[in-house]
């Protein structure tokens, strides 16, 4: 799924990556506002939606290898942490959709969760 | 042989790691110190983030790299959250890489405990940032094909965590 679509989808604000809308494609995604879940759960290329505003999240992104990520609850970061995100060339969207729609929405579109392994890989659920 | 703390300036090749760890053995292809700072949250991750970037540049399979990354990132935030201050080594040899994460304090009084997914001691403010989900330390073992954990109240952990090179 392009990132333009999921955008559309969620009536989400792009903060950064408007030159990504049509490159970036996402199929898989987690939820979670607990950073160390996000580094057991996620995998290269997941999109993440998050609640989270901190620089810390931009980080952990950085540092799990994310493909984009979702403000979600009608949360906005702060321009120093935006200012992160394009640094680093990770997509930021913004949508007012609470957590549980948010993935709700993008399960239904097609988007597979990922899982936690107990070798500490992830793989991509099946829908 | 490359090796160099985070300042860029020559380590004594015998020194133990800078908050007195025990160093691993094996010569190292590269070897790095970072120092990390009690609730230093500006600068947080940053040890990582560097760590990622000369795992990469070293040209270590993605998969190697995001798991050094992600148990350094953990250890980093352990430290900033947890300890007094420590310090992280990226210790490279021909086989593996190696973490070791050691602190001057305060020390854990259990560690299965400590081990134990989802038990955190992060205070409310450091949950509000999306910290303290209790799965700092099992994040890192299991990012890691070994790892271990010595800890003395009063003394200081120390948390040591190696990643074969496929």
């Amino acid at each position: 799924m392009k990132l333009a679509d999921i955008r559309d989808l969620l009536g989400a604000e792009v903060l950064v990556g408007e030159d990504k809308l049509s490159t970036v494609e996402i199929d898989m995604a987690c939820g979670s506002d607990l950073i160390s879940d996000v580094l057991a759960f996620c995998h290269d290329n997941t999109l993440l939606c998050t609640g989270l505003v901190t620089a810390q999240i931009v980080r952990t992104a950085e540092i799990a290898g994310l493909s984009t990520i979702i403000f979600v609850r009608g949360k906005r970061p702060e321009e120093s942490v935006i200012e992160m995100g394009r640094a680093a060339g990770i997509p930021m969207l913004a949508t007012d959709l609470p957590l549980f729609e948010t993935c709700g929405l993008l399960f239904r579109a097609g988007v597979g969760g990922i899982r936690l392994c107990a070798d500490g890989s992830s793989r991509s659920g099946e829908i | 042989m490359y090796r160099k703390n985070d300042n860029g300036q020559a380590m004594d090749p015998a020194e133990v790691t800078p908050c007195g760890a025990a160093r691993p053995s094996s010569e190292p292809v590269l070897e790095m110190s970072f120092e990390v700072g009690h609730y230093d949250f500006a600068a947080a991750g940053e040890a990582a983030s560097k760590i990622k970037q000369v795992l990469r540049k070293l040209g270590m399979a993605p998969d190697v790299v995001r798991r050094a990354a992600v148990a350094a990132y953990e250890a980093e935030m352990n430290l900033v959250i947890h300890s007094v201050g420590g310090s992280i080594l990226l210790h490279v040899d021909t086989e593996k890489v190696t973490l070791v994460s050691c602190d001057e304090g305060p020390g854990m009084p259990d560690i299965s405990l400590a081990m134990k997914e989802g038990y955190s001691t992060a205070p409310d403010e450091i949950r509000e940032m999306g910290f303290g989900a209790g799965m700092g330390l099992p994040n890192m073992k299991r990012c890691s094909d070994s790892f271990s954990i010595e800890s003395e109240v009063g003394r200081g952990t120390t948390v040591t965590a190696s990643i074969r090179i496929a």
